[in-house]
């Protein structure tokens, strides 16, 4: 039952980024050209999925496990270091450089736009890079 | 500052089968959805890898069955420059597994449990964002 929910949940959230328009490069970038042309849309997407996600997650997050699995497996990591830093500061220069994130570029890849293709590949090699470079770390 | 194009309906109830997604994922299957973790883990990792290739299915079939039940067409505008989005898919593939999370991951699964390290996340690569897009307007 598991794997049914995994891949609703991937259609659900490709719905949802169809929806949102956030499948769009430009209507990402516009959100992020606040000094020029300002698209808020996103902030809106932000918020319509946090409304929903995190008082269900608040809800059920001391159940004793989850529906279909053995026990809730996420990230309770609260460590603010220079990783996530840097991370997310290399992440917003490529975000910014393409208007896209992992999300709207694997589910633009339904529109067979090799462009898409192209960003998608060139992140799965960033994947790599760091998977063989942190031997290791658990990827999460 | 201009506002232009902006699309708060569709926006927030796009939004909120997101939030609908990630619930589901959570209170079933005990997992908060990041997209660039489930991407990189279904290929690097043994755990829950077909779960993560069914959700990876499911967030492609997503926009053909709205496209098929909508009959709408769904248009977005890209770059075409090889250049550009490699190196912006390489910095996007290295950044969001050195932080740990992308849009998805921090973005939303992150601050829906008040992660102040999710929070710190996301104000950086959007700060780093809108800086990106500024230079890149100036060039």
């Amino acid at each position: 039952m598991s794997k049914i929910i995994s891949l609703v949940s991937g259609i659900i959230f490709g719905i949802g980024l169809t929806v949102s328009e956030m499948i769009d490069p430009a209507k990402v970038l516009g959100f992020l050209n606040i000094f020029g042309d300002w698209d808020p849309s996103l902030a809106f997407v932000m918020v319509g999925a946090l409304i929903i996600s995190s008082p269900f997650f608040h809800l059920f997050k001391n159940n004793k496990k989850p529906i279909f699995a053995k026990s809730f497996n996420y990230t309770t990591n609260k460590e603010i270091n220079k990783k996530l830093i840097i991370g997310s500061t290399i992440f917003g220069a490529g975000w910014g450089l393409a208007g896209l994130c992992p999300g709207p570029a694997i589910a633009s890849l339904a529109l067979l736009n090799i462009n898409s293709a192209i960003f998608v590949v060139a992140m799965i090699v960033g994947f790599y890079l760091v998977k063989f470079s942190e031997p290791t770390t658990q990827a999460r | 500052m201009n506002v232009v194009n902006f699309t708060p309906a569709p926006a927030f109830l796009g939004g909120t089968l997101i939030g609908l997604s990630v619930v589901l994922f959570f209170v079933f299957n005990g997992r908060l959805i990041g997209i660039s973790g489930i991407a990189s883990n279904f290929l690097t990792s043994k755990d829950n890898r077909l779960d993560n290739f069914l959700f990876i299915v499911g967030l492609i079939t997503g926009p053909i069955l709205y496209k098929f039940f909508t009959s709408q067409e769904i248009n977005i505008s890209i770059s075409n420059s090889f250049f550009l989005l490699s190196v912006a898919g390489l910095l996007v593939g290295v950044g969001t597994r050195v932080s740990g999370g992308c849009t998805s991951g921090h973005g939303i699964s992150g601050i829906s449990r008040f992660s102040l390290r999710s929070i710190i996340a996301t104000l950086t690569f959007m700060i780093v964002g809108i800086l990106t897009v500024l230079v890149k307007s100036l060039v």
